[in-house]
């Protein structure tokens, strides 16, 4: 008995020690290598975001380094994981700044996390640059004012609405249109009003709205409502999970009129969810194409495709971007100093990146083209338009 | 021996001012990270939560899995006091305290007649539903979450928030009703036998559980900025029964150590972040080999303990205490 309490508390200290241990941190001396933070969800629910957006940052740096660095020196990229979860985002944010004392913070994907990391970066006026984070109020406060530090490297929510309303419009000719929200989805909820103000404002008709919450798996009751009113297309603006088994189970129920998203819809998995005969007429927004034959754009991909395998979604090439684009940025600062390359951010103009050329409005947006994709036969995605601001 | 308890009395109080003198002047020297400042909040957080909880599935035996639920109503309340009410944050801290409780009380009078796993299968429900209620809430921002919350909880309010919850509940525990409950978990029907009105003081020890959890949640908003229905979900809840586990059913030091230790190791881990969840894992599964009844058992750690391993006599348990 008392011997297993000995070990029991011999445990606890080896274990508080070893974490304490762990908790040192990094002391940096003399600047030997440029720091930049990467706050990002490597576990929890969307992970895959995270890691994607990691792989292509990691990539950058790599190629980044291999031509020099920034400043003469190298460019190092300090990782953490956020768990998906706003209050670790903080936390995250916290460490990379105070404890690894970086100079410019890249991420979270999500607008809820990156607006739980923004407070942080404002007060200790270190520059953030989320590659994904579509919510308007990302850079923008309550008051209206633009956040000094808060960057984005991604077009907002309502571009993408009206963009997918104006395709749906003028393209697909859909006079009456069905509208099949994520409830608990800001993103989905956002993109959905947008769409509907435009689709209206063009002389459409919003035939049926209907909601869902992430964790659905079966969809056919509310779909067969839908399908009940004949919309010429249904919007969709969730993510892969869910959106491949609504275009399955949709294409099931027997309906037939396109089927239309947002940047949500881009994941390799959604071949593998819905398979090629339901992603017959789906089309939906997205940031870059992977098959432009702009060489910038196929050399990104071809060097991703060699090192991971796997073509890069939108949320890669925006990583590898935004990677560039700090880069640039600390480049045009001529120093590691979080107060210019602030300034530097927000003036970027003209930069050329995988996903097009971007130039920095006074709201802290990019001012950057959308594209539209859809799936031929096989299922794999192809190019329809470009669509400028 | 009552000169002994005075004496322990005092070295405690005495540990405590230094620990929170310390770091408070730290703070105010600026010689404390923030990084650490934020673990070390998130710690009395943690112990609040853990301690309450130990309250109702430690000392009770009432197996509750719906803590984060409690929690976000805590929260919930404060903000929507401080922020849309303009409310000063102490009364802030009251009003989703007291929320919390009178959600307790509600719930626990129905669901406390179940045992169990049915127990457990309603705490979750419960905990479920209150995310799905603040996630259709618009007021308080929907799925999108509440922002703009103050930065206001420090580490003064929240050390003696988080003492009180420990005293208090170490207290009640000692009190007549705390026996009671104390009996429930050895048995229950044994204990109502005696004529001890089983349901009530269930519903006692669940009602001041989720008071305190209310508490928690309130020192959570003001300090994250952020407050969103989906980080309320069963895997919150599942971390501070991990906690409680961990640290020995029916031990309040157990739950603290336990709190000291996952939030540091979690803060810890964040830099390793493929291998995180595996760790963190791979602990939990050796500590509960080594350790089935968690690191303290149902035992308290304290200065007797020390004095005991000197001279090497048997421990005493919280039962003889």
């Amino acid at each position: 008995m008392k011997l297993n309490k000995k070990i029991a508390f011999l445990l606890v200290l080896v274990l508080l020690t070893t974490i304490a241990a762990g908790c040192g941190g990094t002391k940096t001396e003399a600047p030997k290598e440029v720091l930049i933070g990467a706050n990002f969800e490597l576990s929890g629910n969307v992970a895959t975001f995270g890691i994607s957006i990691m792989n292509a940052m990691e990539m950058a740096i790599t190629e980044i380094n291999a031509q020099g660095g920034v400043l003469g020196l190298p460019l190092k990229m300090v990782k953490s994981d956020n768990k998906s979860d706003a209050a670790e985002s903080t936390n995250v944010a916290t460490k990379l700044i105070t404890q690894d004392k970086v100079i410019a913070l890249l991420g979270p994907v999500t607008s809820t996390n990156v607006l739980a990391a923004a407070p942080v970066a404002m007060q200790y006026k270190i520059p953030l640059l989320t590659p994904t984070g579509t919510a308007a109020k990302v850079t923008v406060g309550d008051d209206g004012k633009t956040k000094e530090y808060i960057f984005r490297n991604c077009f907002i929510d309502p571009f993408q609405g009206q963009v997918g309303a104006n395709f749906a419009v003028n393209t697909l000719k859909a006079k009456t249109a069905a509208l099949f929200i994520e409830k608990n989805s800001d993103y989905a909820k956002g993109l959905g009003e947008v769409f509907k103000a435009n689709f209206t404002k063009l002389g459409g008709t919003i035939v049926s709205e209907e909601a869902f919450v992430t964790e659905d798996k079966d969809f056919r009751a509310t779909l067969t409502k839908i399908n009940a009113t004949k919309p010429d297309v249904i919007y969709v603006p969730s993510y892969y999970e869910q959106d491949g088994l609504i275009a399955k189970q949709a294409r099931e129920l027997g309906y037939t009129n396109p089927i239309l998203g947002a940047d949500g819809w881009d994941s390799g998995k959604l071949l593998e969810i819905a398979g090629a005969v339901a992603l017959q007429k789906v089309y939906f927004t997205n940031h870059y194409s992977a098959f432009s034959t702009d060489p910038k754009v196929s050399k990104f991909v071809n060097d991703y495709k060699t090192k991971f395998g796997s073509v890069p979604d939108a949320l890669a090439a925006l990583g590898y971007d935004s990677t560039y684009m700090i880069a640039d940025a600390i480049k045009r600062a001529g120093a590691a100093d979080p107060a210019k390359i602030t300034a530097a951010l927000a003036t970027t103009k003209g930069f050329v990146g995988v996903t097009g050329t971007v130039t920095m409005d006074d709201k802290h947006n990019p001012i950057k083209s959308a594209v539209i994709l859809s799936f031929d036969k096989d299922g794999n995605q192809i190019f329809v338009e470009s669509v400028n601001p | 021996m009552k000169k002994m308890m005075n004496k322990h009395t005092i070295i405690t109080i005495i540990v405590l001012i230094l620990l929170y003198g310390s770091v408070q002047a730290s703070i105010l020297l600026e010689t404390i990270n923030p990084f650490y400042q934020l673990n070390l909040i998130l710690i009395c957080i943690n112990i609040i939560l853990a301690v309450s909880l130990n309250l109702i599935n430690g000392f009770t035996g009432q197996f509750s899995i719906g803590h984060a639920g409690f929690m976000a109503i805590g929260a919930y309340t404060s903000a929507i006091m401080t922020v849309k009410l303009g409310q000063s944050f102490p009364l802030a801290i009251l009003a989703g305290a007291v929320a919390a409780a009178i959600v307790g009380f509600l719930i626990g009078l129905p669901t406390l007649r179940l045992k169990g796993d049915y127990l457990a299968i309603a705490t979750l429900g419960f905990g479920e539903i209150i995310k799905v209620l603040f996630v259709n809430f618009e007021y308080v921002g929907g799925a999108s979450g509440f922002h703009g919350i103050p930065h206001i909880t420090t580490w003064t309010w929240v050390f003696f928030i988080a003492l009180f919850t420990v005293v208090f509940i170490r207290n009640f525990i000692d009190s007549s009703h705390g026996r009671a409950c104390i009996s429930i978990r050895e048995d229950e029907i044994a204990a109502e036998t005696m004529g001890i009105n089983t349901t009530k003081y269930k519903v006692m020890a669940f009602t001041i559980g989720a008071f305190f959890a209310g508490t928690a949640g309130a020192l959570f908003a003001h300090y994250f900025y952020i407050l969103q229905p989906s980080n309320f979900g069963f895997l919150r809840s599942v971390d501070y029964l991990v906690m409680v586990v961990l640290g020995g059913l029916g031990s309040i030091t157990g739950s603290i150590l336990a709190a000291i230790a996952l939030t540091i190791l979690n803060a810890a881990l964040q830099s390793v972040a493929e291998l995180r969840m595996v760790i963190y894992s791979l602990l939990l599964i050796v500590i509960m080999i080594f350790r089935p009844q968690g690191l303290m058992g149902n035992k308290e750690f304290s200065l007797k303990m020390f004095k005991r391993l000197g001279r090497g006599e048997k421990h005493g348990s919280v039962g003889n205490r």
